[in-house]
């Protein structure tokens, strides 16, 4: 597949010694192998899960279903207070989630429109790097998991984030002394015995529902989208050249949020 | 030796604070609950694993099983996988842990059966009454795990 | 040597109960936020980080300073300061105590702290961090207790005290450059993601350590027999000098890159720090007293005049160590997440149990600091007398 490390070094140090570099001494000594390795190869059976989000197809009510869904699923609570909230996806207007794009005559439907935000599951993510325990890390299928028995709350990795992602337990929600007012705030909660809630001092995210998808269903946000309108939300595999997300990929103009930090996100809009 | 009658004194006097809890609680040791079952648990007949083995390493599987959930999404438990795994362990502490807890080694259940690993939906659904499966003994030996934290506690009928 | 400490007048005593109540008010509002979490803070999803963190980056700097008297004493053979290399040293494992403090009480989980050994992690700088910290703070304890105990002795110090302490200053600007790329590694927070980071974290740790040894030793000179003598702090004035125009030049080089590119991204912390931003301009009165602050001890520290008079030089200092504090302990930190990704403002400030924790961490470096400064002075009142 392509070129490896090792070859590559080879070609070079070949190259070097006839004072040739970079793309020309790819092309006289490998002819066609640099194309080659540019392209995304998996090895066979690996996954490398990504979003599609149609804004076309969006509206705030659908926004607010797939929130909910979410945050029910996973027993997010209502903090009632923005400077302890927590979310895993959310949505945001265009000046805000694309910040530099917006201009002063921009097309009227955009300017006012909101996007649905999550975790961009980086391919380079640069919360992974910082993190001092591994306690958020990277999965072979692109997933960046959080694993909450071992996170010790440094928070470096919000630091990290150039996307606001990530979520800290200021508070437990579980305190003794504030039950009750979060109650009232949160009647039925939690919402899913089946998942855990959380302890105070760690930070969450989202994880494209990974205990979902290892049950074989499509994330909760996903699902609720597509009750109501088929398509809003395209969840699938980049590796498989005819997943859906691929599909959509193909045939839309499509764009990231910053793409020019290099962290490579893997949720995608069309707009 | 300066001041050899001081320091005696000071001695006896440390020896006697440290031992004072001792001393204290002297021949009053509460009786070593037992585990209640419930109807489940016990029509059940068997846990994940053998019962030498759930006594002495429950803990120990379940922060196996949330380490190879989260890190490695492996979500099911085998423990006929396990036992055979086990004779694999070149690790020494895994070694003598088979060693202590008997069972663990030789208990290679007749039917190839798998478990979702999950406290919440696994355990406590045979186990649904904490209260008297987990806590009287936790509270015997004075731990206090912080499962509990995160874990959402069955709803027992009072 | 510690017999030293336990024997001092009635103003040493009072002192160090004055700080022990300070640690305990300290304690006790850290046990409510080790209950309640750290929602007791001012801090929030989009301000993660706050007063703790700038503090810890602050006193990193002091502690990376001493490597200000032990270099040319070690290295250059400079004799002088042979009298103050032991308060250099000793100022920086008060330093670096109370940075390992602050590390601490910021952290949601710190029970679980040993996962940063227990999970070693070479890609993250904290974990870095955490090696660079831990080992300056034992070359300090080592070569300073050594080479007092040898002085108290009268005999020379051990050959290996000194391949410590000639280890202990790379390693000084180690702990700073590490606590930089702490920052300075970070894609999408463009006040921080500057190059020119670590310079400016060293310039401004080199001028604001030593006018605060300065401080000390003018103080040392009030409080006990021992001189800590005019060559040295007159030498050290110079280094506050040269430092503290290095600082204000790299900040000023930092707004050039800024403003005349004309890129959004890296003007709007600035406009935030010094105009405010939608609104919210706490933090402005706050940097135009560091301006002030800083041009004032520029004019003091440039005039030889000024300098060389020890009342002004005191002005000088003090001016020094309040402007690089509330750019470092202030500014640094809140305007490096403020505007947050989304370019919002969310507003933090401290709040009174977070300012007590942080004062009570305060306290108990400088308990440390009093207790070695004792033990050092009473040593050389010994030799001298």
């Amino acid at each position: 597949m392509g070129v490896n490390r090792r070859d590559f070094l080879k070609i070079a140090g070949i190259a070097g010694l006839f004072g040739l570099s970079g793309r020309a001494a790819m092309d006289i000594l490998a002819p066609g192998e640099l194309e080659a390795a540019e392209k995304p190869v998996a090895p066979p059976g690996v996954k490398r899960w990504a979003m599609v989000v149609d804004s076309r197809k969006m509206d705030e009510a659908l926004m607010d279903k797939c929130i909910e869904a979410c945050h029910r699923e996973h027993n997010v609570p209502n903090y009632g207070n923005p400077k302890e909230e927590i979310k895993w996806v959310w949505k945001e207007d265009y000046h805000h989630s694309f910040p530099g794009q917006q201009h002063a005559f921009i097309e009227e439907d955009l300017k006012h429109k909101e996007f649905l935000l999550m975790c961009n599951h980086c391919s380079n993510p640069p919360c992974c790097r910082v993190c001092p325990t591994q306690a958020t890390f990277q999965r072979e299928d692109g997933i960046i998991m959080m694993d909450m028995h071992r996170c010790i709350g440094c928070r470096f990795c919000m630091a990290a984030c150039p996307f606001g992602a990530r979520s800290f337990n200021w508070g437990d929600p579980w305190r003794v002394t504030r039950v009750e007012e979060l109650k009232k705030l949160n009647p039925d909660f939690p919402t899913n015995r089946t998942y855990p809630t959380r302890s105070k001092g760690v930070v969450e995210k989202c994880t494209f529902c990974a205990s979902r998808l290892a049950r074989g269903e499509v994330p909760a946000c996903v699902e609720a989208a597509n009750e109501v309108t088929e398509g809003a939300l395209i969840f699938g595999d980049l590796n498989d050249p005819e997943s859906g997300v691929r599909e959509a990929l193909r045939k839309h103009y499509s764009i990231r949020r910053k793409p020019e930090l290099g962290t490579e996100p893997n949720l995608y809009f069309i707009v | 030796m300066y001041d050899g009658g001081k320091i005696i004194v000071g001695l006896i006097a440390c020896l006697a604070f440290f031992l004072s809890p001792f001393i204290y609680d002297a021949g009053t040791a509460a009786k070593a609950p037992k585990p209640v079952l419930t109807e489940k648990a016990k029509e059940a007949g068997e846990c994940v694993n053998s019962t030498p083995y759930m006594k002495a390493w429950h803990m120990h599987l379940l922060d196996t099983w949330r380490h190879t959930v989260v890190r490695n999404d492996e979500r099911y438990y085998s423990p006929r996988r396990e036992a055979r795994m086990a004779r694999l362990d070149k690790n020494l502490f895994d070694q003598w842990r088979h060693f202590v807890s008997d069972g663990a080694r030789r208990y290679v259940p007749k039917e190839d059966k798998v478990y979702y690993k999950s406290l919440q939906e696994t355990c406590l659904d045979c186990h649904s009454n904490k209260s008297k499966f987990c806590d009287e003994c936790h509270n015997y030996m004075g731990v206090t795990p912080y499962c509990w934290d995160c874990h959402i506690q069955p709803e027992e009928k009072k | 040597m510690l017999d030293t400490a336990l024997k001092g007048r009635q103003g040493y005593w009072s002192w160090l109960i004055f700080l022990l109540a300070l640690m305990g008010v300290g304690l006790g509002c850290y046990l409510y936020q080790f209950q309640e979490g750290l929602r007791i803070t001012g801090m929030s999803r989009d301000v993660s980080w706050g007063f703790y963190i700038a503090q810890f980056t602050y006193l990193v700097g002091v502690a990376a300073s001493g490597v200000m008297v032990v270099l040319p004493y070690y290295l250059h053979n400079y004799k002088a300061f042979g009298r103050i290399t032991v308060l250099g040293e000793f100022l920086a494992i008060a330093a670096i105590t109370m940075c390992l403090l602050f590390i601490f009480v910021d952290l949601g989980n710190p029970v679980r702290i040993l996962n940063v050994i227990l999970y070693p992690t070479p890609n993250s700088i904290l974990f870095w961090d955490m090696i660079v910290l831990n080992v300056y703070l034992l070359l300090n304890l080592f070569v300073g207790w050594n080479v007092l105990s040898a002085e108290r002795k009268g005999i020379p110090y051990r050959k290996w005290v000194k391949v410590l302490a000639y280890i202990s200053i790379p390693w000084a600007f180690s702990i700073h450059t590490v606590t930089a790329f702490l920052y300075a590694g970070l894609p999408g927070r463009h006040f921080w993601l500057t190059a020119i980071m670590a310079a400016r974290f060293l310039a401004s740790a080199f001028c604001s350590g030593p006018a605060l040894l300065i401080l000390l030793c003018l103080i040392v000179r009030k409080v006990s027999r021992f001189d800590p003598g005019r060559e040295q702090i007159r030498t050290l004035s110079g280094i506050v000098a040269y430092a503290m125009i290095l600082n204000v030049f790299f900040f000023l080089l930092e707004l050039f890159t800024a403003f005349y590119s004309q890129i959004p991204s890296h003007k709007i912390h600035f406009i935030f720090l010094f105009a405010g931003l939608e609104g919210y301009g706490k933090l402005a009165p706050w940097m135009w007293t560091a301006t002030g602050f800083a041009i004032l001890s520029l004019i003091l520290l440039i005039v030889p005049a000024t300098r060389r008079n020890l009342d002004t030089l005191a002005v000088a200092c003090a001016a020094v160590v309040i402007a690089t504090w509330i750019d470092k302990g202030l500014g640094l930190i809140i305007g490096g997440f403020t505007p947050n990704p989304f370019e919002r403002v969310t507003p933090y400030w401290p709040t009174t149990p977070e300012i007590f924790i942080t004062v009570g961490v305060w306290a108990t470096g400088f308990f440390v600091l009093t207790v070695l400064y004792k033990m050092a002075v009473s040593v050389k009142e010994e030799v001298g007398a």
